[in-house]
């Protein structure tokens, strides 16, 4: 057992883009022009966004000038919430869910496929540097379960062959349209007793 | 079985559209200036009335939690709103429907609340897996914002109101009000000690209310259609419609919006299509979330599915996420997992929650594969007992509860386990 | 005031008290690794939790307000099993390394298991193992041991204002660390080392060192500057082991400068351990007697103007005396001076140098002027007050002359004199800030008395009065000295107009330096005697060595800034042929035929005593005699207020021999160099 895993090789220095400095304006309208530190989230979340989904020790840095907080306290943060990513990912970034919920309904067969067709070792990318995949806690989707997410995307309602073509998919870019994979809308019952659709 | 006039959440499955304008077609925003205009000691009181119970899982009267709100704001120490919809609870997924389906209600219900608070700005903390949902609630916020219902003057009621939304990062114990505090404040997600409570001083240090998403939504229903008229659901102290997620071995697993008070045999059977195999093969059910206690099934026959209920039940309604286990299960796995997300997501700030709860996953992982001793299983109830009530926030008892409803249903299975050395 | 009842026992606390504190009144013991009464309370640990009537848990009383009516139990079944229940979960993952541990001896841990906890693990699994975190050269870390207690934490962020620990990662796999494994910048940084409960962070120079049971504690006096801070020698045999810090609320509360607590290797390297003479231009050892007929024959004639006496900074008050006493009666000389560079002292009146408002209620103030002073290096310890000021009420900090890096915020409104004048013209942003201040104070540093002190002194107390901050019910003017031997001397004193001037003219003869080491002396036509503890520069170009005692070595008194009489006591001998340096002069007088009649310290004490009574108030701040101070109107001068460089931790003979603070300095110089980019 271990902390987050945090990347060797850093670059040194990092800058946000014009286009997140802005954005970064638009952030600081929502807090008290005091209370910047309230920032400190979203921020991360943009440097990771520009920066191959993963957060440099140099953009940690940088967050920490433009909001002036201690840098450990930007860290810790970092390395608090699980979004957050401090070692390059794949560019799929594939999370699957196998809390309780998701495990009862088979999310250790989707586990099993990710070994197969992604990578053999979780963390760890694939053979054509692509995807990695990681398991990880509830993701508030247990009606719909087994899921996953990709990059920002839920995939739900997975059947082994659905998750097999998402898998596939990500092989040639193409992946199906996020969201049930059953097509449901939402969390609506295959047979339904109220608010039958007219 | 609720009549669907009598439903909040018309829109519950997505039918309709989730624009401003299907949204006013199907009530929302109807007389909201009328009603604000009745004052906040009406709508506190209204509220109370209905004995609204907040849906984030603790329970407790919004009514009451908004009373404690100071009456007047001080110099420099402005009020807030803060809505958690940092929803995290295994087995629980009402409130992404909310967010994704009926936004406008949730802002609604922002800005009833926000007036009968002081509050003139308002956070809504949503867990960041759901980007989507939170790019929804936006677009619909700006929505808002563009019919004059949001801003300065919002609604015509002379009241101002600006929302906005804060994303999680990944952290169940966010869910947690002071922990989600914390987090919106740009710190770790720990929680606070408490007293003193957020109502008092709350987020920058200021008086502040934090309400479920559910909560919030189901508001302005209530004061549309009367107090009593939500009242008059389910019994005194456990009143209303409630949503339901029915997940796990069921036909049909489904969100739905319920009576409270529903006979969860009812929930499972109708709602959700029955136990995959038939009732005969269910072997357990965790009624509220993941933290609540599991019931045997010899309880879910009869159980109904309000917070007295249950309780007495040694369980608790929570976020009435309903967790279905049928006998195909090894329910010492499953129970594993759910200590294994207990210490994943243990802030780590105090020492019972800290340590104790990666000494229960692991007890359990060696007593699933039959590999520990009997005495064993006294000592994890110990370790629950040391767990229990001796944290900071109530993360101590979700952890420890699920084991201890496990030991309390499953004991002899797990001897049994343990004396043969099955599974090893 | 609430009433409380614990376990039956009513007491009485003040409003805001906890029912910790309460517990406490009411003599009941209440055990905790968390809490720390001088940091925030973080309430994590779980220790201290007690039973509470009407609350259905049990509650953590570090953190629990006191109410009016609240009744507390503290020995019920309920309340011994919770802390049972969190004395093993601290076990199960920490290490059983006692034997090998520093702590050992002195660890909470250990002392609370031994009363608190059961007598055997129920753990079988393994434990976690936790990499160890470079924290700079004084703080060795031994990361599995730590309880995530976090006083290093708060103390690091609020007592030192370098918020540069913390502790990342979450649950089970949080850690504590600096940020990037930097060496925590603040010269307060060793304090962690006392606060950790448990032998997480433990002294690295003190590494394997001693064990605390086999260590003779000796209460004494820190000389690094004139703060004055209350310290605890730990000797082993001669060595002085290590030093700690004494709660004394006025001073230092319980803190220590790093310094203060790591020059003490400095004590046993590069020591005078007996007496030298300049034989054909090179120094070689000799007898005291020896060193005393060579003084007499070299001296002989030379009185009056032609002789100088130069105070260093660690000399204490009876040698000093002994050291007046000396020229007077042997020499027929009054010309000494404590100073070693020139600033202004106007001796006539004790406001005028001394440190007025006090070390304590300088946390009182809203208002802070520094003046030619960086107080961070100058008074480590005194400069924790000023930030306890900054964060219990926001007081705002101004500077007149480039300070560089304080613990909190202040701002830097140049250098120029003019700045002052601004204030007594009633313009300005400090003005500004004054007319709204309740309790402003005014510190004015050895840099601000140089070379226009007196305009400087002058016109503050001219302002202070202007706007009535200077009475007896508070007094805003601050005199901050660098040196422990200043105010010692001013009472007696010690000072003479001009002297470095006349110190390198030709009518000088003799130059007695005593621990004299930063003055500046040429070599030439002069008799050099050096009297002090460490190979330096002044003691290369002296023509006689003699071998004093260090601070830790005798028994002596010392004034610190505000004025305040300290006794150090004797933890250690002088080393060698060295001998206690008031048993020096009594020697040389006999040499001279002019003997001094004292022959122990306690007549020394008696003669000090009834010469200067001031010296009996010992621990006591000296008695406000405001009414009588006069003022002079000094003409306005144009001229800069520039901050004297200052080599923290070299600034004295004995930090510059200590190999700690030599690695002090390289880590400082690596992080100025670095930051935080690796």
């Amino acid at each position: 057992m271990s902390g987050k895993h945090v990347a060797k090789d850093q670059p040194t220095t990092f800058e946000f883009n014009e286009v997140n400095l802005k954005r970064i304006q638009e952030i600081l309208k929502k807090y008290p022009p005091e209370r910047k530190k309230s920032a400190v989230m979203p921020l991360l979340d943009l440097a990771q966004r520009q920066h191959d989904n993963w957060i440099p020790n140099a953009a940690i840095k940088k967050i920490g000038e433009i909001l002036e907080v201690p840098y450990i306290k930007i860290y810790e943060v970092a390395t608090f919430y699980t979004m957050y990513n401090l070692a390059p990912v794949g560019k799929y970034f594939i999370q699957i869910c196998t809390t309780s919920p998701c495990m009862i309904r088979g999310s250790g067969k989707i586990v099993n496929l990710c070994k197969k067709h992604i990578s053999e070792k979780e963390g760890k990318l694939s053979d054509d540097q692509k995807a990695s995949w990681i398991e990880v806690e509830c993701l508030g989707a247990c009606v719909s379960a087994p899921m996953m997410q990709i990059n920002d995307d839920f995939y739900e309602d997975l059947t082994e062959e659905t998750a097999t073509k998402i898998f596939e998919g990500i092989k040639s870019d193409k992946l199906p349209k996020p969201g049930s994979q059953k097509g449901r809308v939402g969390f609506e019952p295959n047979k339904r007793l109220t608010l039958v659709k007219n | 079985m609720l009549q669907d006039k009598d439903r909040i959440f018309t829109n519950l499955y997505g039918d309709f559209g989730r624009d401003i304008k299907s949204a006013k077609v199907r009530g929302d925003w109807k007389d909201t200036k009328e009603i604000i205009a009745k004052g906040k000691d009406w709508i506190i009181n209204e509220v109370k009335l209905s004995e609204l119970r907040g849906r984030g899982g603790a329970g407790f009267p919004t009514g009451m939690k908004w009373s404690f709100a100071p009456k007047e704001v001080k110099p420099g120490r402005p009020h807030y709103l803060v809505i958690n919809a940092d929803e995290s609870e295994p087995g629980t997924c009402k409130d992404r429907d909310i967010l994704r389906f009926e936004p406008q209600k949730l802002i609604e219900g922002c800005l009833i609340a926000s007036y009968a608070v002081n509050a003139n700005a308002c956070y809504v903390y949503i867990r960041g897996e759901y980007l989507a949902e939170s790019k929804i609630l936006q677009e619909a916020i700006d929505e808002a914002y563009k019919e004059g219902l949001l801003g300065k003057n919002a609604c015509g009621t002379g009241f101002d109101l600006d929302i906005h939304i804060h994303l999680g990062a990944g952290a169940y114990i966010c869910g947690e009000e002071t922990a989600l505090l914390e987090s919106l404040e740009g710190n770790k997600g720990q929680p606070r000690l408490k007293p003193p409570f957020p109502a008092l001083i709350g987020l920058y240090g200021c008086p502040t209310i934090v309400n479920n998403v559910e909560t919030i939504a189901v508001v302005p229903t209530i004061l549309r259609r009367g107090g009593k008229w939500f009242a008059g659901f389910g019994r005194p102290k456990n009143t209303g419609t409630k949503i339901f997620c029915i997940s796990g071995n069921v036909n049909n697993p489904c969100n739905v919006e319920e009576e409270m008070g529903i006979p969860l045999k009812d929930l499972i059977e109708k709602h959700a299509g029955g136990v995959i195999g038939g009732w005969d093969n269910l072997q357990a059910v965790i009624p509220g979330g993941s933290s609540m206690p599991l019931l045997s099934k010899s309880i879910c026959e009869t159980i109904k599915m309000d917070f007295d209920s249950l309780v007495e039940a040694k369980s608790g309604l929570g976020t009435a996420g309903i967790v279905v286990i049928d006998k195909s299960q090894d329910i010492v796995k499953v129970i594993a997992r759910i200590a294994r997300f207990y210490k994943h997501e243990s802030c780590g700030q105090c020492t019972p929650c800290r340590e104790g709860s990666g000494w229960m996953w692991r007890m359990l992982e060696r007593i699933a594969k039959g590999d520990a001793e009997v005495a064993e299983l006294d000592m994890l109830m110990d370790v629950t007992k040391q767990i229990e009530g001796h944290t900071i926030c109530a993360f101590g008892e979700g952890s420890s509860w699920p084991v201890q409803g496990l030991l309390r249903h499953f004991r002899t299975e797990m001897e049994e386990r343990l004396t043969h050395k099955k599974n090893i | 005031m609430p009433k409380v009842k614990v376990d039956g026992i009513e007491v009485e606390v003040p409003q805001g008290a906890t029912v910790l504190q309460a517990c406490e009144v009411a003599g009941k013991e209440i055990p905790r690794f968390c809490y720390h009464e001088r940091l925030s309370i973080a309430g994590n640990c779980r220790m201290c939790l007690v039973e509470m009537e009407k609350s259905p848990k049990p509650v953590a009383s570090c953190a629990m307000p006191v109410a009016d009516g609240q009744v507390i139990y503290t020995n019920t079944e309920l309340v011994k099993k919770a802390r049972q229940g969190v004395m093993e979960f601290l076990l199960i993952n920490h290490p059983l390394d006692c034997p090998i541990c520093d702590q050992g001896g002195e660890c909470d841990l250990q002392d609370q298991s031994m009363k608190y906890g059961v007598d055997k693990s129920r753990y079988e699994l393994n434990k976690r193992s936790v990499k160890e975190k470079y924290m700079g050269p004084l703080i060795k870390t031994v990361m599995t041991r730590c309880i995530h207690c976090t006083r290093c934490v708060r103390f690091a962020e609020e007592i030192a204002g370098v918020p540069e620990i913390g502790a990342i990662n979450r649950g089970e796999n949080m850690e504590i660390t600096t940020y990037l494994e930097k060496t925590l910048d603040s010269e307060l940084s060793a304090n962690v080392i006392d606060l950790c409960p448990v032998g997480a962070l433990t002294s690295k120079p003190y590494a394997f060192e001693a064990r605390p049971w086999e260590l003779t504690k000796t209460e004494s006096i820190d000389v690094m500057d004139a703060v004055g801070s209350n310290i605890r020698v730990d000797t082993k045999g001669w060595e002085v082991k290590r030093i700690l810090p004494r709660i004394n609320d006025e001073i230092n509360e319980e803190w220590l400068s790093d310094k203060s607590r790591y020059a003490c290797d400095g004590l046993s390297k590069n020591r005078l351990d007996t007496p030298f003479i300049k034989v054909e231009g090179k120094l070689k050892a000799c007898s005291w007697d020896d060193a005393f007929k060579y003084i007499a024959e070299n001296t002989k004639g030379f009185t009056g103007d032609k002789v100088f006496g130069a105070v260093g900074d660690l000399v204490d008050v009876e040698t000093m005396y002994m050291f007046k006493k000396f020229f007077k009666d042997v020499l027929s000389s009054d010309n000494i001076d404590f100073r070693q560079t020139n600033y202004f002292i106007d001796p006539s009146h004790k406001v005028n140098y001394l440190f007025n408002t006090s070390i304590a209620r300088l946390e009182e103030a809203d208002l802070v002027v520094l003046v030619g002073t960086n107080p961070r290096l100058e008074a480590t310890i005194l400069n924790a007050r000023i930030r306890k000021a900054y964060v219990a009420r926001k007081a705002k900090v101004y500077s007149i002359g480039d300070v560089g890096d304080l613990t909190y915020p202040h701002e830097n409104v140049g250098s120029s004199l003019s700045a002052i004048g601004d204030i007594l013209a009633k313009n300005g942003k400090i003005y500004n800030s004054l007319k709204s201040a309740k309790k402003p104070v005014f510190i004015i540093g050895e840099s601000g008395l140089s070379p226009n002190g007196e305009y400087v002194l002058e016109t503050i107390k001219k302002i202070l009065k202007d706007n009535n901050f200077l009475n007896n019910d508070w007094n805003g003017l601050n005199i901050l000295h660098q040196n422990a031997s200043s105010v010692g001397a001013i009472y007696l004193n010690l000072l003479k107009s001009n002297f470095l001037e006349d110190l390198n003219n030709d009518t000088l003869k003799v130059v007695y330096l005593l621990g004299a080491d930063q003055i500046k002396v040429k070599p030439v036509n002069k008799f050099i005697i050096y009297q002090g503890t460490h190979g330096g520069l002044n003691s290369k170009i002296a023509d006689v060595i003699l071998p004093g005692a260090a601070y830790t070595e005798k028994q002596g008194l010392y004034v610190n800034t505000e004025g305040r009489v300290q006794d150090a006591n004797k933890a250690s001998f002088p080393p060698g042929n060295a001998k206690e340096d008031w048993k020096i002069f009594r020697a040389l007088s006999d040499v001279f035929k002019k003997t001094i009649d004292i022959n122990s310290h306690l007549i020394l004490r008696e003669n000090l005593f009834k010469e200067y009574p001031i010296f009996k108030e010992v621990d006591e701040l000296p008695k406000s005699e405001i009414d009588s101070l006069t003022f002079k109107n000094v003409t306005p001068v144009n001229g800069n207020i520039k901050i004297a460089d200052f080599d923290f931790y070299f600034s004295n003979i004995i930090a510059a021999s200590s190999k700690t603070m030599d690695e002090c300095k390289k880590a400082k110089q690596i992080l100025q160099k670095t930051g935080t980019d690796n």
